[in-house]
């Protein structure tokens, strides 16, 4: 409710300037413009949205499906972890907006290299946590596991993988914010294979080409609902599988 | 049975243990559990307690001396072997009846007696009512009675204790500590108890062991002469009484040692 309250009052002082300071309309235009820009292209403005949530949905996938395995390796030994553990630095640290022309020429234009950004955007924060998750086990649970002879498998699937499964959670989050932002950088560069279609970073630019500030504004609030969306799937997940045992969850729960 | 009393369960000669190149945590333990004994071993902070215990579990190698159980090598040995930490070592994501089935699944016993047994382990130590809780729900004594259920589950003949009681309150301590002097009676296991409170070892032990430090080695060996089956009353006469004040000035002869 508080929210809405800073929202509506957020909304009057945009008008209130805009108002005062003479702003023309292709500088900023007024909330009642955007939203009208947003309703006559709805269509084309949710096309846009589908395609970066598909591009940024199918890179948090992978990145969860290939973060997880290289954790899996991480934890094996402290040896594999000191070799490699820089890169994975090195991978959150190498400007994202750097690399993307060149997964592009590597990749090529289109949806797939999109995929390819949002999907090395999002594999540090995996990685390092769920690496984490695995190898912060406690010694006398191992001991625990010992006792019974169990084999290495046992104590992957029975011990190390679910005690890992908030910390990956913790990944998720994190990856979930910054995919959407990697799908619309990715977008920036690739384009469309259509003219006049293509998802919200390809729209953004041709929007602010054309001098179309109001649909630019539209399409601003649209990506960041959908880096919405898809941080509250997470947070859905992350209660679903964890509410019943694990205290991060349980304090979301009660608030 | 009784013959069987005198062949050594647990066996400790010149054993000594240290890590790396550090000086050495034991030196020279020689100690002797028999079949069915309830031994505790008490001493102050740091003399390796709970290393004996790892040694004997086979979680640790010894650096020196022969050791061991029930005639075999440590590391064979844990099939007859429960290991019960100083905290409960639950799996959080497991229920209650779940983390006392993990001994099973673990033990590869199979998979349609499982209920049955857990059923069986849950009424042991009077938790059924529960059974669907998670870890996290039950109060410290509560989540003791179900490692120790889950210990009981693998049918054990030995169990190796590293202070399991020392982060409950004094009740629940009491009652635990009588709960497992019941089960003991039943099943009739050789049991080695580390413990800080002299008044337990006294409550619970045939014999305690006390050990002194830097670099742990034992000091004494007390006989408790107080019959079983022991109640609750037995904590307030004066036998145990008397018995306290005897180890407790062996302790504090073996701090200052």
């Amino acid at each position: 409710m508080n929210a809405l309250i800073v929202f509506g009052s957020l909304l009057a002082l945009w008008r209130l300037l805009i108002w005062a300071l003479a702003i023309p309309k292709f500088m900023l235009p007024t909330p009642l413009e955007v939203a009208r820009a947003a309703a006559a292209r709805h269509s084309s403005l949710l096309t846009s949205v589908w395609i970066t949530g598909e591009a940024a949905a199918c890179g948090l996938i992978a990145s969860v499906i290939v973060g997880v395995l290289i954790a899996l390796i991480f934890a094996q030994s402290r040896w594999i972890r000191r070799m490699c553990y820089p890169y994975t630095i090195l991978l959150q640290t190498v400007p994202i907006i750097a690399i993307a022309p060149l997964i592009l020429m590597w990749v090529g234009p289109g949806i797939l290299s999109v995929m390819v950004i949002a999907f090395i955007i999002c594999l540090p924060a995996i990685i390092a946590n769920t690496t984490q998750g695995l190898i912060s086990v406690e010694r006398n649970l191992i001991d625990l596991f010992l006792m019974h002879n169990a084999k290495s498998a046992e104590l992957l699937w029975k011990l190390r993988l679910p005690h890992a499964i908030p910390s990956l959670f913790t990944g998720l989050r994190i990856a979930s914010g910054v995919a959407v932002i990697g799908a619309i950088i990715g977008e920036l560069f690739a384009g469309s294979s259509r003219v006049g279609e293509g998802g919200l970073g390809y729209a953004i630019q041709y929007a602010s080409a054309q001098l179309e500030t109001d649909y630019l504004f539209a399409l601003v609030f649209a990506a960041s609902a959908l880096g919405f969306v898809f941080f509250f799937i997470i947070m859905f997940l992350e209660w679903y599988f964890l509410h019943n045992w694990h205290e991060s969850a349980r304090t979301a729960d009660s608030e | 049975m009784m013959e069987n009393r005198e062949v050594p369960h647990i066996e400790l000669r010149g054993v000594g243990k240290r890590f790396g190149s550090a000086s050495p945590v034991l030196d020279g333990i020689d100690l002797t559990v028999r079949k069915g004994e309830f031994v505790s071993i008490i001493g102050p902070s740091g003399c390796g307690k709970s290393t004996i215990l790892k040694l004997v579990a086979g979680l640790l190698p010894v650096t020196s001396g022969r050791l061991l159980v029930d005639g075999m090598t440590p590391v064979n040995a844990r099939e007859i072997v429960s290991f019960i930490f100083q905290d409960p070592t639950l799996l959080p994501w497991r229920t209650v009846a779940e983390n006392i089935g993990l001994a099973l699944e673990l033990d590869h016993s199979p998979r349609d007696s499982r209920p049955d047994k857990v059923n069986a382990l849950l009424g042991l130590v009077g938790l059924q009512h529960v059974a669907k809780s998670y870890p996290r729900q039950l109060s410290g004594g509560m989540k003791m009675r179900v490692s120790i259920a889950r210990a009981l589950a693998s049918k054990p003949r030995i169990l190796l204790m590293d202070e399991p009681f020392a982060a409950l309150d004094e009740m629940s301590r009491d009652r635990l500590n009588e709960e497992l002097l019941r089960l003991r009676d039943e099943q009739k296991w050789t049991v080695l108890f580390v413990t800080h409170s002299v008044a337990e070892a006294v409550y619970l032990s045939d014999r305690i062991v006390m050990l002194a430090p830097f670099p742990g080695r034992v000091a004494h060996e007390i006989d408790v002469d107080l019959p079983f089956p022991r109640d609750a009353q037995l904590r307030s006469s004066a036998a145990m009484d008397e018995c306290i004040g005897v180890v407790s000035k062996a302790f504090r002869g073996a701090h200052t040692l």
